[in-house]
């Protein structure tokens, strides 16, 4: 399956919903997007996997190229997943210290709020 | 014994192709289903590292992938034409730059994905081979 990428405003955030395969062909499109979005002042962003079906370290790369980019702006970059063959590529690689790591958006929304 | 072998020219679009193949074989093969997506990825990270490497290092030439299975495993063999490159155990996130990623990343994956790992280098390239378990099949 190809990548799908959609995104929607929920106030001063932005809902990155993601599905298909991020991998070393697709991931240029989703870096493509995340720098569309911090591009349009969009810096608190959260990426929601859940329909994520394979993800590889291209992908994790992209993933940590938007995090630098929103934290250049103060911003942040969350993550919604809770597949344990997507997290164990983050485990393995010890991003999930780097990460904020959340079971739902609403969960991930609300520790953009706190934060 | 039975062998598949794969020449990919080094384009990241056939990556896929080279997962698919792979787990394909390897259920054939017998691979146990909670082991499918360790090897894919496993399959998809050797594979994305040597196609990144020959893209770089050599574009003419394709990616060799190998694969075999004997009575107690199943063997992977991807094979580049790149310079050496040592695995990396170490947190990662210093290797991952602004847009590209270090192939030395997709290793450090390999290192943690997979027991039976070993990486060797000679001139002419790197050969990433990889050994899974298989059940041991009754007469």
């Amino acid at each position: 399956m190809d990548l799908s990428l959609e995104d929607r405003q929920e106030g001063e955030r932005t809902i990155v919903v993601v599905g298909g395969e991020i991998d070393v062909y697709t991931a240029p499109k989703l870096r493509e997007k995340l720098i569309d979005l911090v591009s349009a002042g969009q810096y608190h962003l959260v990426v929601d996997m859940e329909a994520v079906e394979f993800l590889d370290s291209t992908g994790l790369g992209v993933l940590v190229g938007g995090l630098k980019r929103v934290r250049a702006h103060d911003g942040s970059l969350r993550l919604v997943c809770t597949q344990e063959r997507i997290l164990k590529i983050f485990r393995i690689t010890g991003l999930t210290k780097v990460f904020p790591i959340h079971a739902t958006v609403a969960e991930a929304v609300a520790a953009t709020e706190t934060a | 014994m039975a062998t598949v072998e794969l020449l990919l020219s080094p384009l990241p679009v056939h990556v896929r192709t080279a997962r698919m193949v792979g787990v394909s074989t390897a259920r054939r093969a017998g691979l146990e289903d909670d082991l499918v997506d360790e090897f894919r990825l496993a399959v998809g990270e050797a594979c994305g590292r040597a196609v990144a490497v020959n893209a770089e290092h050599a574009p003419d030439v394709p990616v060799k992938i190998m694969m075999r299975d004997d009575a107690t495993g199943f063997t992977v063999e991807v094979t580049d034409a790149g310079p050496a490159s040592e695995p990396v155990t170490d947190d990662v996130e210093d290797l991952f730059g602004e847009d590209e990623i270090d192939t030395r990343v997709a290793l450090a994956v390999l290192a943690g994905l997979v027991d039976d790992l070993h990486v060797t280098s000679t001139p002419m390239g790197t050969t990433v081979t990889m050994r899974w378990p298989l059940p041991v099949r009754l007469p």
